[in-house]
């Protein structure tokens, strides 16, 4: 039971990006369309899901007085073999992807994983969470993404929607539309929730 | 004393393992990846080059172009195309550092008489949905049987033929600027360029 919880909470109850404000970098970075959101979102969600597993796995024999560099060690060896892997042999994703891998290192999401849940939870609860952190995550961009994507560039996912004579909104494809957009759903997450009576959950706040 | 000593050595042997890693798997991805950014430089040399037998991505001639901003010399890399023996067409990378973000790498194919086969975008940062539809077939075909004296080098915008993209000038400005420098470059040391190399003939024959 526990472990659904685990999984379920991160899509919506305590989703990372319009509760926890986590990793906003490249929230407002890289949604710029929907397939861009969905592929970062994507990729964070496997290092996120694989660094819960090794956080847990050793959360024994790291000393807590060095736990964060050593999470970081964790995380960014991940990433590159990660991005050597994809390189290597899924050169068409990595060409897709690629631009994203590097980022994922600084995404304080995965960090903030490791050090709030799986340094003190067993292996697979903190699988659960990583999965349920990451796809609330990748819903989160996509949903920024597509916004941003039917706005700025009169398509969704590449298809275009409202025919040529749409003049784009070219605001919204640039950077102030990521803080446009993500500010108007916060707003909008935040009247939803103060309707259902639900105090927003307490997170750490980082880049 | 000693719990410093402790964390000291936990770190190190953390990182000491992370470094292994990732030395393994630089080692077993290195000649994947070797192959597979050859495989990516092969599909852009096929795309603006004829139809050829040869392998254009050692049959090259280098020349130097200037220095850089360092002093150290640029080089330029041509790739020749034969087709029996005789040559069909060079194709060669182009720089456009003024673009609206970061350097537009393109690869230009000519024929021998430095006609235009066509230009392939290999990597760029210009903003998605408005300088980004350089990729597009669209805006790369008008470059096809282009030549320095058939054409106004210039976009419509500043007098020229070459159309803009709606919204983005300063990325198409960029390309055509950098691809006529590359085709008077071509001009100018086009009998280093195509002077006949000797090529080792091929043990056991060809087909």
């Amino acid at each position: 039971m526990s472990m659904i919880r685990d999984f379920s909470k991160g899509i919506w109850q305590e989703n990372a990006v319009f509760k926890l404000l986590l990793g906003m970098c490249p929230v407002l970075a890289v949604t710029t369309s929907a397939e861009n959101g969905l592929g970062m979102g994507l990729a964070t969600t496997f290092v996120l899901v694989c660094s819960n597993i090794v956080v847990a796995l050793m959360r024994k024999v790291i000393p807590s007085g060095v736990r964060i560099p050593a999470f970081i060690i964790i995380i960014a060896t991940f990433v590159t073999v990660v991005q050597l892997c994809m390189e290597a042999w899924v050169y068409d994703l990595y060409q897709a992807l690629g631009i994203f891998i590097p980022l994922i290192v600084v995404n304080c999401l995965i960090l903030g994983r490791a050090e709030a849940f799986a340094s003190k939870n067993p292996v697979s609860r903190s699988a659960a969470d990583g999965l349920g952190m990451g796809l609330g995550f990748t819903l989160a961009l996509f949903m920024l993404g597509a916004v941003r994507e039917i706005f700025g560039s009169g398509a969704i996912l590449g298809f275009d929607l409202f025919g040529a004579s749409y003049q784009p909104m070219l605001l919204m494809i640039l950077p102030p539309g990521a803080f446009i957009t993500l500010g108007l759903i916060l707003a909008l997450m935040s009247r939803l929730g103060r309707e259902k009576n639900i105090k927003p959950q307490d997170g750490g706040h980082c880049g | 004393m000693k719990d410093i000593l402790r964390l000291l050595l936990a770190l190190t042997l953390i990182a000491g393992i992370a470094g292994l890693i990732l030395s393994q798997v630089e080692t077993a991805t290195r000649e994947p990846i070797k192959e597979q950014r050859r495989l990516q430089m092969l599909k852009a040399l096929s795309a603006v080059l004829p139809e050829y037998t040869n392998s254009p991505d050692t049959d090259t001639a280098t020349l130097e172009n200037g220095v850089d901003k360092k002093g150290k010399p640029i080089q330029v890399i041509f790739y020749r195309g034969r087709k029996a023996e005789q040559l069909v067409g060079t194709a060669f990378k182009v720089v456009a550092p003024d673009g609206y973000s970061g350097n537009i790498f393109i690869m230009v194919g000519v024929k021998p008489d430095g006609q235009i086969i066509g230009i392939e975008i290999l990597t760029h940062a210009e903003t998605p949905g408005l300088g980004s539809k350089i990729t597009d077939a669209l805006f790369k075909d008008q470059f096809k049987g282009k030549d320095l004296d058939n054409i106004d080098w210039r976009v419509k915008k500043d007098g020229g033929e070459f159309d803009q993209i709606t919204g983005a000038t300063i990325s198409p400005r960029a390309i055509v600027g950098a691809v006529k420098k590359g085709l008077e470059f071509y001009r100018e040391h086009k009998v280093e360029i195509l002077v006949p190399q000797v090529i080792p003939a091929p043990q056991g024959g060809v087909k």
